[in-house]
């Protein structure tokens, strides 16, 4: 008599696909019981689409353009750019209770714990995109290229939201603590995205600040959306040889931060996770 | 017959840097039986359980859970065991039937078979009315079964639990070891983790003593108690005068005795029942006055102490029983 065979239920395995939606369908109750994990994409940023476009918007001038249309592109990769925190800010608070431990000792493919995780970050930060879009038209932004040129800008977004993504693992992997990812996230990344044409043009920088801006990742895909939405004019002829080329190398900066980050996230992650 | 082992843990190592946290273990865990892994905080038990799960991965050797390795066919292992950690790993933002369910499809249930399977555990483990209430609001005991019913959604035959107790009040221990009781009723395996002598000695059909990440002892709870030396017999006087008469009398049945004034105890050296019996017939002849008199065999603790020259931590509620007095050398 082999009672190793219990009355056992049949325990077919889900692929990584079926497994990385079951995660994601975890992420969204958490979104849903706690809506303040939405403030920052929602309520925040309506708050800063209007103050930068009343606050700031009146005494920065833009060429060619106003500053609301400025304005939006710049704030929607900030956003994208977040969703690095983001990541990282939930995979710490699986790790430090033990639900990635849980999810490990299942019969799933461990790749479904991080494929989870990333898709419901960049569903998060979607929705603050969309929120900003909304507002942005209220208040007068407009997409005036036509929808392909639209949705291509939409897409090298979500592009860049990818490699930052891995960013946001390998950072949430290395990290113990919550409020540690925050503090670190929040440090980096707010020099990242000021120091860049998202919210004032960068040619009234100092000259070494504005090389530094100029060669920013995060000015090349403002400076792509810009131009594929038809908000604002191509960067001026003395401007820095990435933002006169911004979707060819928006596109080279996601790829090339998705092979630095994807391994060393792949790395960290699997150390963290086998000890 | 042969029964098969459920969990062999053959020779495993784990290093951190510098530091050996396991240390060379081997142990067997027949099928259908409780082992109780049992140590001091930081002895390695945890490591242990980690590895036999495949959360961790050893430095070296191996080992097998329902027969598959963990390192060669982990996910054979992961298909055939259930965890219930230190921590009650239980998804705190999710109610009781999402985190059964979040699990049951991780498995690749049925949708069915989840759903009779989640309100069989609900019911069995006393959370039908709290169900749709998210785990942030439950008590810690509450948490803990809950923990162990996501454990079982997949009536794993083999099942590891890492200190499963720890932390709870002594209601919600005796509850959760009647569930466990049951579990091996219907056949599970279980491999549990203790700091308690007591939960170790309840549960366990063979205990492993482990420190410092090796295995220091091993065998039932009463081979160890015998290793840790013979039984006594311990009388207790109602004056403490009488001690010296006491004690020659006792003299004539047993060879070694000692006296605690304070507590107007003698403790002589006993093989068995026998000389109980014996020393109380010389004390029924004699004058002297005894409040007790009754057999002692020596507590899990005295084991501990005696194998480790330290006792096992911590000393909760659990091991008061355990008597001051010990065996003589």
């Amino acid at each position: 008599m082999t009672s190793l065979q219990l009355n056992r239920p049949p325990i077919e395995p889900p692929n990584v696909v079926k497994a990385s939606t079951t995660v994601v369908w975890r992420n969204l109750i958490h979104i849903r019981r706690m809506p303040e994990m939405l403030l920052d994409v929602t309520v925040q940023s309506v708050m800063f689409v209007l103050l930068f476009a009343y606050v700031f918007g009146g005494s920065i001038n833009v060429p060619g353009s106003n500053y609301k249309e400025f304005l939006l592109p710049g704030i929607m990769v900030q956003t994208m750019v977040f969703s690095s925190a983001i990541v990282a800010m939930g995979l710490t608070n699986d790790l430090q209770k033990g639900i990635v431990d849980r999810l490990k000792s299942l019969p799933i493919s461990r790749s479904s714990v991080l494929v989870g995780r990333s898709i419901s970050s960049l569903i998060h930060s979607s929705i603050g995109i969309a929120v900003m879009g909304v507002t942005g038209l209220l208040i007068g932004w407009r997409i005036r290229n036509g929808i392909v040129d639209g949705v291509l800008g939409f897409l090298l977004l979500l592009l860049f939201g990818f490699a930052m993504i891995w960013l946001g693992i390998w950072v949430g992997s290395l990290m113990r603590t919550v409020e540690a990812v925050q503090g670190f996230m929040f440090t980096v990344m707010f020099p990242l995205t000021f120091v860049a044409n998202t919210f004032a043009p960068t040619k009234d920088m100092p000259s070494w600040l504005r090389v530094i801006a100029e060669w920013n990742p995060v000015s090349s895909l403002t400076q792509a959306c810009r131009e594929l939405w038809g908000n604002g004019l191509p960067a001026p002829a003395d401007a820095a040889w990435p933002l006169q080329h911004p979707i060819l190398v928006s596109v080279g900066w996601s790829v090339l931060l998705t092979a630095i980050f994807a391994p060393l996230a792949v790395s960290a992650f699997r150390r963290r996770s086998q000890d | 017959m042969n029964v098969t082992p459920a969990v062999e843990a053959i020779d495993l190592v784990k290093r951190f840097g510098d530091n050996t946290a396991v240390d060379g273990v081997s142990f067997v865990v027949p099928e259908g039986s409780v082992l109780g892994l049992l140590g001091p905080n930081g002895a390695g038990k945890t490591t242990i359980v980690r590895m036999l799960t495949t959360l961790s991965v050893p430095t070296s050797g191996t080992g097998r859970v329902a027969g598959h390795d963990i390192i060669g066919a982990p996910d054979a292992v992961r298909r055939s065991m259930g965890l219930t950690g230190q921590a009650a790993t239980v998804d705190e933002l999710l109610t009781a039937r999402e985190n059964l369910r979040l699990i049951g499809r991780l498995y690749g249930l049925p949708r069915p078979y989840i759903r009779e399977a989640t309100d069989s555990l609900l019911d069995r483990f006393s959370l039908t009315d709290a169900g749709d209430r998210i785990a942030k609001t439950y008590s810690g005991g509450m948490r803990r079964r809950l923990d162990l019913a996501v454990s079982l959604i997949a009536a794993p035959p083999v099942l590891f639990l890492d200190e499963p107790t720890t932390g709870l009040d002594p209601r919600s221990r005796s509850e959760l070891w009647e569930v466990l009781r049951g579990l091996v009723r219907d056949g599970t395996t279980l491999l549990l983790t203790t700091q308690y002598l007591e939960e170790a000695d309840l549960l366990a059909d063979d205990i492993v003593v482990i420190d410092k990440g090796r295995v220091i002892a091993a065998g039932s709870p009463t081979q160890l108690k015998d290793q840790a030396g013979a039984a006594s017999v311990v009388v207790t006087l109602t004056h403490a005068s009488d001690l010296g008469r006491a004690e020659q009398l006792i003299r004539t049945c047993s060879s070694e005795v000692h006296v605690e004034e304070a507590s107007r105890r003698l403790t002589a050296h006993a093989s068995g029942l026998g000389d109980m019996t014996r020393i109380g017939n010389v004390f029924e002849d004699s004058d002297i006055a005894v409040d007790d008199l009754g057999l002692k065999r020596p507590s899990l603790d005295d084991v501990f102490l005696h194998l480790t020259g330290h006792r096992a931590e911590p000393t909760g509620e659990s091991d008061t029983e355990s008597e001051p007095e010990k065996v003589m050398a």
